[in-house]
């Protein structure tokens, strides 16, 4: 048998080589796979181990030396070396890793994704390791198998970052060009110098829309999708549930138009079908957080159709879906939402409203035909200047409004009793992100100490958690800030000034000590915004 | 049973055992109403059991009365009843209303157990009016040979700020607890509750769960009237600015910790639990 003492000199190797000689010893055979990963392994780990040499070689030998000397025959100190063994294992270059973090900084990028690799993959081993144990021999196998567990939980979940919000990296722009070129859409370039704030998203023109670059009749894409894009990205269509409903008919379309070609599932499929077109509405304009659950909720409904179901049938099916989602979903909630709404509007109300939210116009309209006493202030603020859309709105019910700018935000105030805010997203962590400008109204009401609202329906919930503005957003064609004053326009060369960058921002995010109530559906009425994350959990427990 | 039996009854548990919450009397009349319903359908029922609590808020308007009696209703026909015969739903009915019964009868014993341990040997404590949850906590701290001081005020809390910087932590008791995490209490408590804020000092309230309200008040305008007003009042005044409020809201920011049978709740978790009680 092999023996039960371990000189970790030299720590990952020669675990490999215990791995090998064991399963050897305990008669099983290596298939090829597993030789191969171990040759990888030993070669990645030379390599680093050649690089950290010229290094820090002198200060590795060092801290290598008291490990060794720390490793005698006795039993308890085997265990603590093994211990220090695995848990030196996941991070390649072992003891010198922290050496390594003192010098160049720029090496640690490219170095970092060669690690994680050789940590996933001493991970695997590691596990390998403690199940071909836990069949042969305890002692040693149980010392590794403990220690393998706080490592394992110390090491970080590496998430895969989504593409839109990494534009300044070389290699996901190629991966996305790749991707594009396979589903044959046009890849937007993007347009304009970028302020180095925001220098990771994207930024298009809106003169150059992406239906330009694609021939007309598109024998890739749907003319109904092709439709939506040019609306999304002409600002034709605006307001996420908005958006989500055009979405919804543009795949009600799509389904209808829809065959399956022979030797095909349906459910397969048209799934694969969706993907060329939902990569184009993102070229169009990035897809929202609503858009985005509502697509998740198709897909689940594709696949979830039997084999066996004849096409009509499946078809037909998919529509009703399709067509309850948005009844239940936005038509009703908002219903359901104006309802709970109403009880927090009192006769004499002056209510502040940010922008054109159609949920927050809906709430206001039906509680003036409930017969409440309110009139409302419209804060509104460029270039969008979405907030004469709601006063239109509202004036026409017969609402008194005023109209003001977001400067005068602080000066109107003082009368305000309520603030009333729609939202495009509530994210995971109760943060409210919604259109620019939001955050500032919510901070200072919060300062005037009045109550700000957010009324959101369910289906934007989302599972992101997003702690400030920087990290995800939009970048609108920075065009749109020229403006003509007194047959002036002084920003028109602003691409010839150097030193000159335009930024239009679409989002920002409010954190959730400046909400005091969301008004939600699905039966819960008004909830602390603090509880997002508990409806959440709730409705996927439900799903 | 008519209208006076229900009054006369909660009347007569309250007098029989003084130190029984009025939440738990009211309870007890809504079960024996129960078992003297002749309905013949359960909606009916229903019907007459949220008209027995509304009149039985007409005698005490605490916000108790009426949680206590919404969260009845909810926990006795939470089950799905499937028996055909009313009779035998009635009886299902009847044996999760005294399930009910009993664990609210406990809860105060779970409360103090969860709080005693956050008075420490030798705290000074200040707490507001007269809260039979509070109480029970003191009693119980001191039964674990803690020594403590009390503080007491009283609703005209003149000295809530001058004796806070000798306290080292308050606690009180709570009419309701709204979704928010705030509290609905005596008047007063909201001054003390910015005191103690301003101070630094850890603020601790004790409640029952049966107490938790699907109320959501913005601000002190927004408690409906029909808890801000003594019974009486509501029956005989009609204009309500003049008059002087007896409760007040205190809303979460200014709470460090709820002590509930539910366990040791923050502000914020009080609309998780609401949720998981109510969907």
């Amino acid at each position: 048998m092999y023996p039960s003492i371990i000189c970790p000199t030299e720590g990952p190797d020669k675990k490999d080589d215990m791995q090998f000689d064991r399963a050897k010893s305990e008669g099983k055979e290596l298939t090829k796979e597993e030789k191969q990963r171990l040759r990888k392994e030993k070669k990645q780990q030379k390599k680093n181990k050649e690089k950290k040499d010229d290094k820090a070689s002198q200060e590795s030998e060092k801290e290598k030396k008291p490990l060794g000397s720390a490793a005698p025959a006795s039993q308890p100190p085997t265990q603590s070396t093994t211990q220090k063994a695995p848990s030196a294992v996941p991070a390649p270059a072992p003891v010198s890793v922290p050496a390594s973090e003192a010098p160049v900084l720029a090496d640690k990028p490219a170095k970092s994704k060669a690690e994680l690799k050789a940590e996933r993959r001493a991970r695997q081993e590691a596990e390998r390791a403690s199940k071909q144990g836990k069949k042969g021999e305890t002692g040693q196998q149980a010392a590794t198998s403990k220690p393998k567990a706080p490592p394992n939980e110390l090491q970080p979940v590496v998430k895969r970052l989504p593409e839109h919000i990494q534009v300044d990296n070389p290699d996901v722009l190629k991966k996305l060009a790749k991707k594009l070129e396979r589903q044959q859409i046009p890849l937007r370039m993007d347009y304009g110098y970028k302020v180095s704030l925001f220098s990771h998203l994207h930024q298009y023109s809106r003169k150059a829309p992406l239906t330009q670059q694609v021939s007309i009749p598109s024998t890739v894409i749907h003319p109904a999708v092709v439709r939506l894009g040019l609306q999304y990205s002409q600002g034709i269509v605006t307001g996420s549930n908005a958006r989500s409903v055009a979405l919804l008919h543009a795949f009600k379309q799509v389904i209808r138009d829809y065959t399956t070609p022979p030797n095909e599932e349906l459910s397969r499929d048209l799934v694969n079908k969706l993907k060329p077109y939902i990569s184009f509405l993102n070229q169009c304009r990035p897809l929202s957080a609503s858009m985005g659950n509502a697509i998740k909720y198709i897909k689940k409904e594709i696949s979830n159709i039997p084999s066996q179901c004849k096409e009509e049938e499946a078809k037909s099916k998919l529509l009703n879906c399709i067509e309850c989602y948005i009844n239940e979903k936005i038509i009703l909630a908002a219903k359901a939402i104006a309802k709970s709404a109403i009880e927090k509007i009192s006769d004499g109300d002056v209510i502040l409203i940010y922008g054109c939210s159609s949920l927050v116009n809906h709430i206001l309209c039906e509680a003036f035909e409930k017969s409440r006493k309110f009139r409302v202030i419209v804060v509104d603020s460029r270039p969008r200047l979405e907030g004469r859309e709601a006063l239109r709105r509202l004036v026409q019910k017969g609402i008194s409004c005023t109209y003001v700018l977001i400067s005068a935000v602080s000066y109107v105030l003082p009368e305000v009793s309520k603030v009333f805010l729609g939202a495009h997203a509530l994210l995971a962590n109760g943060y409210v992100m919604s259109r620019v400008g939001t955050s500032q109204i919510a901070l200072v009401a919060k300062a005037f100490n009045v109550p700000v609202l957010v009324c959101c329906e369910t289906y934007k919930f989302c599972e992101r958690v997003q702690t400030d503005s920087f990290v995800s957003n939009e970048l609108d064609d920075p065009d749109d800030l020229i403006v003509t004053r007194k047959g002036k326009t002084h920003l028109k060369d602003w691409q010839e000034v150097p030193s000159l960058g335009l930024l239009n921002l679409v989002y920002d995010v409010t954190p959730p000590d400046f909400v005091d109530l969301v008004i939600t559906d699905l039966g819960l009425g008004m909830i602390p915004c603090t509880s997002v994350p508990v409806v959440l959990r709730v409705k996927n427990v439900d799903q | 049973m008519n209208e006076e039996e229900l009054v006369e009854y909660f009347r007569d548990q309250m007098r029989k055992d003084p130190d029984m919450a009025s939440a738990v009397a009211a309870i007890r009349t809504l079960l024996e109403f129960l078992k003297r319903d002749k309905g013949e359908t359960l909606l009916g029922l229903r019907e007459s059991l949220t008209s027995a609590t509304t009149c039985l808020t007409g005698v005490d308007s605490s916000v108790a009365v009426s949680s206590g009696g919404e969260l009845f209703l909810r926990f006795i026909s939470l089950t799905s009843l499937e028996h055909q015969d009313l009779s035998r739903c009635k009886k299902v009915m009847e044996e999760r209303g005294e399930l009910f019964l009993e664990k609210i009868s406990m809860s105060r014993a779970k409360v103090a157990k969860l709080c005693h341990t956050f008075i420490k040997d030798g705290a000074k404590i200040l707490t507001h009016s007269y809260s039979r949850v509070v109480l029970r906590v003191l009693e119980k701290a001191a039964g674990e040979k803690k020594r403590f001081s009390v503080y007491v005020t009283e609703s005209q809390p003149d000295a809530a700020g001058y004796v806070l910087e000798k306290v080292d932590l308050v606690i009180v008791g709570a009419e309701g607890v709204v979704e928010s995490g705030g509290i609905i209490n005596k008047i007063g408590t909201y001054q003390m509750a910015l005191c103690s804020k301003a101070h630094n000092k850890p603020f601790y309230v004790v409640a029952e769960s049966f107490k938790f309200v699907r109320l959501y008040p913005l601000n002190q305008q927004d408690v409906p009237d029909k808890f801000k007003y003594k019974a009486d009042t509501l029956k005989t005044v009609e204009n309500f600015s003049e008059e002087h409020p007896v409760i007040d809201y205190t809303p979460p920011s200014l709470i460090t910790l709820l002590f509930t049978d539910l366990g040791v709740l923050t502000p914020s978790a009080v609309s998780d639990e609401l949720i998981k009680l109510y969907l």
